[in-house]
């Protein structure tokens, strides 16, 4: 079973729910696809045994077999490619790509007359893989200046191991990362914060989940802040807000430190293993 | 005309919240809300919307099921797994990249272009303000970012502006970079949590990457003050500037559920402070 944790707004309170949830449970294989700026680590401080450069194929030009068609420039949907004629007195005849616009489609490697391109490898990050006790960890780490994070999701996500109950940390938002992460999640819980940005991004969060067809219920963080547009809208909607936590200073103080709430709250274990019978039969239900 | 974007690498450490006291601060401005998949800005601005623009960006595949005679050959090319079993294109994998219909023996697949959001030009108590929505599960946040700062910048110079303030968004990937190109000023908000330090100083990183002068605010630094030394240090091996100390304070959520901005919601100590704070922006 595959269950992702998602927001839409950001730090409302996700890597808190999938650490938690992951430690309170066994047999668990932890991915955290937030790749542009992951977090679970610094909670669940897994022994790492495994590095692999994550990379996609770009277009390599062998210039001595290209005669400046352009029809790589042509089909290029991503304006990847700029073919310079050799007609042009300053330049000459040359190919330009611009790697961080490609998405790696093969198209133009596939197409070229010639047969002049070729893929060579381009490294986007880091996938890091070991573990934290019993649970499986891995997560990825874009590369600065490094413009697509969902190749390095997907091969992030290549490494799910279905003998485990699987925990995606997703990061924020409601677009290509968002998508890339929880695709294929049997179960989504969406964390908000019971305030108009919370409702927010949660009603965008729930348009995406829906669109995926994947079953989905509510975290309330901090759940007596605020006001009661989520629980209004949850209400509204038949949407099952599936567990409460209460504005906690002491909650903040160990987050901050980096300290898995079930560590001192043992309170919690009972509450993250609720919340996983819970989310097994809301699946049965949907 | 200065152009100033908030960002912050974690989400939630207050973007939105100090981007709005500066709109209702600053004197001569036009706002951009440049978190296009979750943007909330216009909850504290309460614009309303004079202009509407679609976003058409990028393509998705479509296959006439009359001409296909099912060899597979767009199946075998296709790298987003998009072409399901069945001939039928999965619109949420498809990346738009045009290949299936080169290579289709039967020219049976064809191209439409996405309506992949909206834009508005809108008016505020606060000055003109540009924002969008980015369609459900769309891709190409960063042209819609990028568009949104473009039509601001416009304005900004035909009217005479002299501040253009953009809520940026969080992450380090594709619309946090569009969000920072020509840039005057990046102001990363962070909190002293292992988390917050992290994703600044990955942030951080990126807008030094694209050489971006770039500043630092702590906010909540009183959760635990020892992390907030901890970036103070960082920020000063780095060379950057540690701007301000937002205290936490329950008049944000308050502000919030108002929907007006902080620095108009409360006289405390933090709005004190984020007042002072421009002054030293501005």
């Amino acid at each position: 079973m595959i269950i992702s944790v998602a927001s839409g707004k950001g730090g409302t309170g996700k890597t808190t729910v999938a650490v938690n949830l992951a430690l309170s449970l066994n047999n668990i294989q932890f991915l955290d696809c937030d790749v542009e700026e992951p977090n679970a680590h610094l909670f669940l401080k897994p022994d790492i045994k495994d590095r692999r450069i994550a990379t996609v194929p770009i277009p390599d030009v062998d210039e001595s077999k290209c005669n400046y068609c352009g029809k790589c420039r042509d089909i290029c949907a991503y304006n990847a490619i700029v073919v310079i004629s050799p007609d042009d007195v300053v330049k000459g005849g040359s190919v330009l790509i611009f790697t961080n616009l490609c998405h790696a489609c093969g198209g133009c490697s596939l197409l070229c007359p010639q047969f002049a391109i070729r893929e060579v490898n381009k490294e986007i990050g880091l996938i890091e893989a070991g573990n934290c006790g019993d649970i499986e960890f891995v997560h990825g780490r874009l590369n600065i200046g490094e413009i697509m994070s969902p190749p390095l999701i997907r091969q992030v996500k290549e490494y799910i191991d279905s003998n485990r109950t699987v925990i995606i940390d997703a990061p924020p938002g409601t677009s290509c990362p968002v998508i890339a992460s929880i695709k294929g999640s049997d179960f989504c819980i969406l964390v908000t914060e019971p305030t108009p940005f919370g409702l927010n991004d949660l009603i965008l969060a729930v348009e995406v989940v829906k669109k995926l067809s994947i079953p989905f219920g509510i975290i309330l963080n901090r759940a007596d802040i605020g006001d009661d547009g989520v629980d209004l809208y949850c209400k509204e909607n038949n949407i099952p807000i599936l567990m409460r936590i209460p504005f906690d200073r002491e909650i903040a103080q160990l987050y901050s430190a980096g300290i898995p709430l079930i560590k001192e709250k043992k309170e919690y274990i009972n509450k993250f293993n609720g919340l996983f019978e819970l989310i097994k039969n809301q699946r049965v239900i949907s | 005309m200065k152009q100033i974007v908030v960002i912050s690498g974690k989400g939630g450490t207050g973007k939105t919240v100090l981007t709005a006291s500066f709109a209702a601060l600053a004197k001569n401005k036009i706002m951009v809300d440049c978190d296009v998949d979750a943007a909330d800005l216009h909850l504290l601005l309460q614009p309303e919307i004079k202009e509407r623009y679609d976003f058409r960006s990028g393509k998705t595949a479509w296959i006439d099921r009359d001409l296909c005679q099912e060899c597979g050959q767009c199946i075998d090319v296709c790298r987003f797994d998009a072409i399901r079993d069945d001939f039928t294109v999965d619109p949420i994998s498809c990346e738009g990249c045009t290949i299936c219909s080169y290579i289709c023996p039967e020219a049976a697949i064809k191209l439409e272009e996405n309506l992949s959001g909206e834009w508005f030009i809108s008016d505020t108590k606060y000055g003109p303000f540009v924002h969008a929505k980015l369609g459900i599960a769309e891709e190409n946040s960063g042209k819609l970012v990028s568009k949104v700062k473009e039509a601001a910048k416009e304005i900004a110079e035909k009217e005479n502006l002299d501040y253009v303030i953009i809520d940026g968004p969080p992450g380090i990937g594709c619309p946090v970079i569009a969000s920072l190109a020509s840039i005057d000023l990046a102001l990363i908000v962070t909190e002293p949590t292992l988390s917050g330090i992290h994703d600044m100083e990955r942030v951080a990183e990126v807008s030094k990457h694209f050489k971006i002068p770039t500043k630092v605010v702590i906010n909540k630094f009183d959760i635990n003050p020892g992390n907030s030394e901890d970036i103070k240090k960082i920020c000063q091996e780095e060379d950057i500037e540690v701007m301000a100390q937002l205290p936490f304070s329950q008049k944000v959520t308050e502000s919030i559920v108002q929907g007006v901005p902080l620095i108009e919601f409360c006289k405390d100590r933090i709005a004190e402070d984020i007042s002072l704070l421009w002054e030293r922006i501005k």
